[in-house]
């Protein structure tokens, strides 16, 4: 059995971050991960945004993490052509009781090093963003945007160009720690083991389980949902920055707010409720209505038809309710269990935090395993910078790019997602270049089909045949996100001519 | 860049509006008409519906969708021979933004990307349908969800089956068409349900597609949520109160793998909007005046991306007329020489009155026969529509039509002759 240096049980954004960093260095990496894909839980669901560091005490790992990872993000984006834009954040105050809580952020953002933090006054605010609300604000122009799923794939894309292998749909269902008779770890799944001398626990929301299958009992988590509203595209314009309320003192999330994507839909959300169940992503009727009139407050020229999509995603939060607010990220190297490093509790701002906990990550391997730096390692995505264009959405070309693009590949020219604009091109390298197997929220992450307003009306049955003709998957096997989710029963009769073509 | 005018006309859109709006121009003497459509076979949203019921008023007989989408295709087959006509398929308009001498229509197709002028252009896209997320539907989303036009596809072009026990949120037609569709290939459908007092869709189609079936309508009921993190387990409903809020009392769980959704329509007017055409918000279409020319001189629009109609037919016969009002103005005069057909004439607008929910077209800009359409706001038996004059007088009504039953799902369409020039009103009534 091959015995890998390091296992990373996770493929979310914490994970590939940690996988890319150790890439770097002479280890062989396995990452295990029970989605088919990267980045389908917590990772992709979540406002996207690179925060400045203003909301944790000074010292912790999430206030060291968040900082340092928001000075990391726009390199390592610009490495890895993933889209980033610092827009820049105004956290407002509506009470004098919530005056007196901006001073307090204002100093600790201070004592961070969050750049640039500022109060502002109204007329300020007024024209960073016209028509806003409140009396005064923190500004911090070091906030900003980043597309959490594109930065997850990314991360996943460059670490197994760098030789990490990643084993999809494949769950840790228990440990064996290493004792006398044996040197490594063994990581069982349903269908096979795996050994390691280091294992990081990059779980999210598993992680106190994964941790507990090591014999380390001491952490629990409680999932707290937030759900989301995605606005059409049209309503890009309406808001230059993101806008925060300031938050109480005893919240388990940052507030209602409304947030730029780097792709130009606007989200109301998050809400906050802790719940039972871990898998529970469902949205409900209350908040989505508390949602919608948020959103109307917040942007009146909001109407009924502007709301596309709504989603929900998950904190794996450390502070039970009773609690509230935010414990500290816990990154760890266990010395009762030599060689098991914990990332647990990595909730917001986890996306921002993650280069730099994978640096943290890399420096606590270090001390268990001989480190040397690769000098072949290869910074960016080979397979997207080998690509002419890619790095850009056809979408975004100019009427003579497109013209280029389409005479140097003619499927340039033919059309799968036509609110988003996707072309075939797209579509056929992004299934491709998935590391996994194929799955619809796969393509629809790798390229933005089916994310429109008319949310996959249109290239569903597209899609489908695409899939069968170029890749080969058959209509039964088709997936949304893998085993289970099969999106059709098969064909609707047995036929001699192929599928959805005339004889 | 060469600035020829190729086109006299352009037609976006092959389905039935497009079709018959190029027979329309050249019927009316374009002598070149360019339709440009997505799909790989003309004729729409047509092609995909092959239940029958298309074609009554049209061609006095009942007609599945491809074999009315082959009819109106045959008018244009003598235009194509003859050279007026030219059908780009596959072909997507990237984007119109109307120049001073004509249209420069930015199209691609597999290997090509180019731009052609029409002088006149015709929106014929249709419409599409409303999402899950639209409605926001509560709970999960798993696999299994679909719009029932999507399902429709699927299964009649494609030979896919969806799913084995579905429930039909929603009651427009298309709803209803595959609640027997899902029954004929042995599908359970558990039941239909609409959020409204009645059916979203025409009468004839809950009897022929429900109640035939024994399939089970629940009116005035909305989702609670939706079950199942991998595919689709179930749905939980219930019943809305006098103030339209879900009575949770009344929650039920349906056991089901496949929801599917025909929950209202909404015309492509993405096109329209970015050409910097006026829309109307009851209809989610584009303003136009009776000879369906929107606000923006020399653009048209007819079908769906107009109004959802119910009937295909009324869709032809309001496209016929675009076309040809298309072809005159292209005839007459480039629109850089102004607005020909509207020149001299001062635009009225028609106000929408009581119990409508909008009324087509939004001005007239001279007198003539002008058609009407319109939907009202809620059922009502004996119900009269009044064409008035705005100004209060005593003979202000200049045209009454009587109807015995009206209901929002059925469009309510007839001639006006307008000898008048002043601003107008139409409004609804029981009597």
């Amino acid at each position: 059995m091959k015995i890998y240096d390091a296992v990373i049980v996770g493929a979310g954004v914490i994970g590939c971050a940690a996988a890319r960093t150790l890439a770097q260095t002479n280890l062989s990496i396995l990452v295990i991960e029970k989605e088919p894909d990267t980045g389908f839980g917590i990772s992709s669901k979540n406002s996207g945004v690179v925060h400045s560091g203003i909301h944790y005490t000074p010292g912790t790992n999430r206030a060291v993490c968040n900082v340092r990872g928001n000075q990391m993000m726009e390199d390592l984006c610009s490495e890895l052509c993933v889209p980033f834009k610092r827009t820049g954040k105004i956290t407002v105050a509506f009470t004098e009781e919530q005056t007196q809580s901006l001073t307090k952020l204002l100093e600790q953002g201070k004592a961070n090093g969050v750049p640039g933090i500022r109060l502002i006054d109204r007329e300020k605010m007024e024209k960073l963003q016209p028509g806003i609300v409140g009396t005064t604000a923190i500004y911090t122009p070091s906030t900003g945007i980043v597309s959490p799923y594109e930065l997850t794939i990314a991360l996943a894309e460059s670490a197994y160009a760098n030789g990490v292998e990643f084993k999809f749909n494949h769950t840790v269902r228990s440990i064996d720690i290493p004792d006398r008779q044996k040197k490594y770890f063994l990581l069982h799944t349903e269908t096979n083991t795996f050994s390691a001398k280091v294992i990081i626990n990059a779980a999210g929301l598993g992680s106190a389980d994964i941790a507990r299958m090591a014999g380390i009992d001491e952490y629990t988590l409680y999932p707290c949902r937030g759900e989301y509203y995605v606005l059409d595209k049209r309503l890009k314009e309406a808001l230059n920055l993101l806008i925060y309320p300031v938050p109480g003192a005893h919240d388990s999330g940052l507030g209602i707010h409304l947030t730029n994507t780097v792709d130009g839909n606007i989200l109301i959300g998050p809400s906050n409720e802790y719940i039972i169940d871990d898998e529970d992503t469902a949205t409900t009727i209350d908040i989505m209505e508390t949602l919608r009139e948020e959103g109307h407050h917040l942007l009146p020229s909001l109407s009924s038809t502007d709301f596309i999509r709504s989603f929900a995603g998950i904190r794996p939060k450390l502070a039970p309710p009773e609690e509230g607010g935010f414990r500290d990220f816990v990154i760890e190297s266990r010395r009762d269990v030599r060689g098991f490093i914990n990332l647990i509790g990595i909730e917001s701002p986890g996306l921002t935090a993650s280069p730099a906990i994978a640096e943290q990550v890399k420096e606590l391997v270090g001390q268990l395993l001989p480190l040397r730096d690769r000098k072949d390692f290869i910074q960016g995505r080979p397979v997207i910078h080998n690509t002419p264009f890619l790095k850009k959405r056809f979408s975004d070309c100019s009427h003579d790019e497109k013209k280029t693009l389409i005479s140097q590949n003619p499927d340039y020219g033919s059309i799968v997602c036509r609110c988003e604009e996707i072309t075939l091109a797209e579509i056929k390298t992004a299934a491709a270049r998935t590391i996994g197997p194929v799955t619809f929220a796969g393509i629809k992450y790798r390229t933005r089909a089916m994310m429109g307003r008319c949310q996959g009306g249109f290239c569903l049955q597209r899609l489908t045949e695409i899939l069968r003709e170029s890749f080969g998957i058959t209509v039964d096997t088709q997936t949304l996100k893998g085993p289970g989710t099969e999106l059709f029963t098969g064909p609707l009769r047995p036929s001699s001519c192929p599928l959805g073509k005339e004889s | 860049m060469d600035k020829k005018i190729e086109f006299a006309v352009a037609v976006i859109g092959a389905g039935p509006a497009g079709l018959a709006a190029a027979a329309g121009a050249a019927g009316a003497g374009a002598k070149s008409v360019v339709v440009i459509d997505r799909d790989n076979r003309a004729g729409g949203i047509l092609n995909q519906c092959i239940h029958d019921g298309f074609g009554l008023h049209r061609y006095n007989e009942s007609l599945s969708g491809p074999e009315y989408a082959e009819r109106e295709k045959q008018v244009l087959l003598n235009y194509e021979t003859a050279g007026k006509i030219t059908i780009l398929s596959e072909t997507f308009v990237q984007d119109l933004i109307p120049e001073s001498y004509g249209f420069p229509l930015a199209v691609m197709s597999t290997g090509s990307f180019r731009i052609i002028r029409a002088a006149t252009v015709i929106l014929a896209m249709g419409c599409r349908e409303r999402t899950a997320g639209a409605i926001s539907l509560p709970g999960t989303r798993p696999a299994g969800i679909l719009t029932a036009g999507t399902a429709q596809r699927l299964m009649n072009i494609q030979n896919i089956n969806v799913g084995r026990r579905a429930v039909i949120i929603g009651s427009g037609d298309i709803g209803l068409i595959m609640a027997r569709r899902l029954t004929l290939e042995g599908a359970e459908v558990a039941a239909v349900t609409d959020i409204q007092p009645y059916p979203g869709g025409l009468d004839r189609n809950v009897r022929q597609c429900l109640h035939d079936f024994n399939i089970p309508l629940l009116l005035s009921t909305g989702v609670v949520k939706v079950h199942g993190n991998k595919r689709v387990e179930g749905i939980t409903v219930a019943q809305l109160d006098s103030k339209n809020r879900l009575n949770l009392q009344t929650s039920t769980y349906i056991p089901c793998d496949t929801i599917l959704l025909s929950v209202g329509l909404i015309p492509e007017h993405e096109l329209a909007r970015s050409a910097g055409a006026a829309l109307d918000p009851a209809t989610q279409g584009p303003v136009v005046d009776q000879h369906l020319m929107t606000t923006v001189p020399g653009l048209f629009a007819c079908g769906n991306v107009l109004q959802v109609h119910d009937l295909v037919d009324f869709v032809s016969e309001e496209a016929e007329y675009a076309g040809a009002c298309a072809a005159e103005m292209a005839l007459n005069q480039f629109r850089s020489t102004g607005r020909v057909i509207q020149s001299g004439n001062t635009i009225l607008p028609i106000k929408v009155g009581s119990n409508l929910r909008y009324v087509l077209p939004h001005t007239i800009s001279k007198p003539g026969r002008v058609t009407l359409s319109m939907r009202v706001t809620a059922p009502e038996i004996n119900f009269r529509v009044c064409v008035a004059r705005l100004e209060k007088s005593d003979n202000r009504i200049l045209l009454t039509k009587t109807f015995t039953r009206v209901s929002p799902s059925e469009m309510l369409r007839f001639a006006f002759n307008c000898d008048t020039v002043e601003p107008l009103e139409v409004y609804g009534e029981s009597f």
